[in-house]
């Protein structure tokens, strides 16, 4: 199984953890990630907010140095995800766009090869059956909240993943892992994305409304998909915040790789203590 | 006296909004569901159910000036939830370049700026560098030292690289900025305001 993979910004600078952690996780499930060569950032919500064009070209350009190696695309981040995705939907749909792109970006693009999540490839195509082999140290005794957030899922008519009111592919992926993953009202609230940079007190009220519904069904950790969600969980909890993973992070603990304990020195807010409380590091 | 009006002058608004977004807003019959999930209603001045049909009655000024055009996160749980199957996120995207290309005050200059600086960094860079992002933002808005704390948490952890990371391919992103005509180049330009 092969991808070309994207893993946007964040993963660079952020999400650091999450970059280290899936290539280690896709490395073992013989998942081969091949990185597209020169990859710009998607424009995110600044691109598609304010101009048409941009918003596809900048998506555009790495869709099509992906194509050029023939290979479906996994995307780390779910906005970014989201942003390459519905330019190909677009441009599939839209004749005018498609040749305006082409134009933009300066090389061709047809619109073959589809674009995946990696938590989609991991639940979907690897399989729990597979992911559950490898499991030499459940995370007995960890209780879990799942938290999915916008882009995993919506709008579905694009993402094509799972529910988008309550989905269950992170549920089922931590509890093949071995821990205790709780039901809860916040799987697929906003946490505000880029509005906990530009208005603080909005972000931080939409977090600690789900860090509350968390802690609500007795949650000790929440576990994400994205980069974004991640962040804004760490910083914006204020005093005794829930450590927030993301799901590689998980896997590869459970898989008993001894590097996951440099992913979590890099968190904000410390999951090693919970960790050690349940003998897990 | 003439008081007849065609047609096409008097929802000019409403069918620019369709023709660009590709939405049929007039579809909306005011469930007010769009509202009810909307994550940032509640600092709202306008619901996303009255911008609709604020839209269907073309009240442009009142739509393209409000604050709820930019505070909108496009969460995309109003698309997934509307019975008309209306993308009001499409059509808000519409809305928003709308009020930029045509020079509106954004009553959230806060959230435009950084647009501006996002936007910036991946013409720049091709990729985006979230230190200089959080400096240039602080620079701008005169608080030099917001977030000081955190940016060095952050450093400490390796979460942020000290220098920007530009791609190979930057000549060809400055490019397709160049064609895509934003407001950046716009600005630099000067172009007028509203």
């Amino acid at each position: 199984m092969k991808y070309a993979y994207y893993p946007g910004c964040s993963l660079e600078s952020t999400a650091r953890a999450y970059d280290l952690s899936v290539r280690a996780v896709c490395r073992d499930l013989a998942v081969e990630l091949e990185e597209i060569e020169d990859w710009n950032c998607c424009g995110a919500s600044s691109g598609h907010c304010t101009n048409y064009r941009l918003s596809h070209a900048l998506a555009g350009r790495n869709l099509a140095l992906a194509e050029r190696e023939g290979l479906d695309i996994a995307v780390a981040c779910p906005a970014c995800f989201l942003r390459l995705k519905s330019t190909r939907h677009e441009v599939r749909a839209d004749a005018r766009l498609k040749k305006e792109l082409a134009e933009l970006i300066d090389l061709p693009y047809e619109a073959k090869y589809d674009t995946k999540h990696l938590l989609d490839i991991i639940c979907r195509e690897v399989g729990m059956e597979e992911v559950g082999k490898r499991v030499e140290k459940p995370l007995t005794g960890l209780k879990l909240v799942p938290y999915y957030g916008c882009f995993l899922v919506r709008p579905p008519k694009v993402t094509q993943f799972d529910d988008p009111e309550n989905p269950q592919s992170m549920d089922i992926l931590m509890d093949a892992l071995g821990a205790e993953v709780l039901d809860w009202s916040g799987k697929v609230d906003c946490c505000g994305g880029s509005i906990s940079i530009t208005k603080r007190d909005i972000g931080a009220k939409l977090v600690s409304e789900i860090a509350d519904a968390a802690r609500g069904v007795g949650a000790e950790a929440i576990v994400t998909a994205c980069p974004l969600c991640q962040s804004n969980l760490e910083s914006r909890q204020g005093s005794q915040a829930l450590p927030t993973f993301y799901f590689s992070e998980l896997i590869g603990l459970s898989f008993g790789m001894k590097e996951a304990n440099t992913w979590f020195r890099r968190h904000l807010v410390s999951p090693v203590a919970l960790l050690a409380s349940h003998g897990l590091l | 006296m003439r008081c007849l009006l065609v047609e096409e002058e008097v929802h000019q608004f409403s069918n620019l909004v369709k023709s660009l977004s590709g939405e049929d807003v007039s579809k909306c019959y005011q469930c007010g569901k769009c509202s009810a999930g909307c994550p940032i209603a509640s600092e709202m001045e306008i619901l996303p159910n009255r911008i609709i049909r604020l839209i269907q009655i073309n009240s442009k000024d009142t739509v393209l000036s409000s604050s709820t055009i930019w505070l909108c996160v496009s969460c995309e749980t109003c698309f997934t939830r509307c019975p008309e199957d209306i993308d009001l996120v499409t059509v808000m995207d519409v809305l928003r370049r709308l009020s930029v290309e045509e020079g509106y005050r954004c009553p959230e200059e806060g959230i435009l700026r950084f647009n501006r600086f996002f936007l910036a960094s991946v013409k720049n860079y091709g990729r985006v560098h979230d230190l200089g992002l959080i400096v240039r933002r602080n620079l701008a808005s005169r608080q030099p030292f917001k977030d000081v704390g955190q940016g060095i948490a952050l450093f400490r952890r390796g979460k942020i690289p000290l220098r920007p990371q530009g791609i190979k391919g930057v000549d060809q992103i400055k490019g397709i900025f160049a064609k895509s005509k934003t407001f950046l180049e716009r600005e630099a330009s000067g172009g007028g305001g509203r």
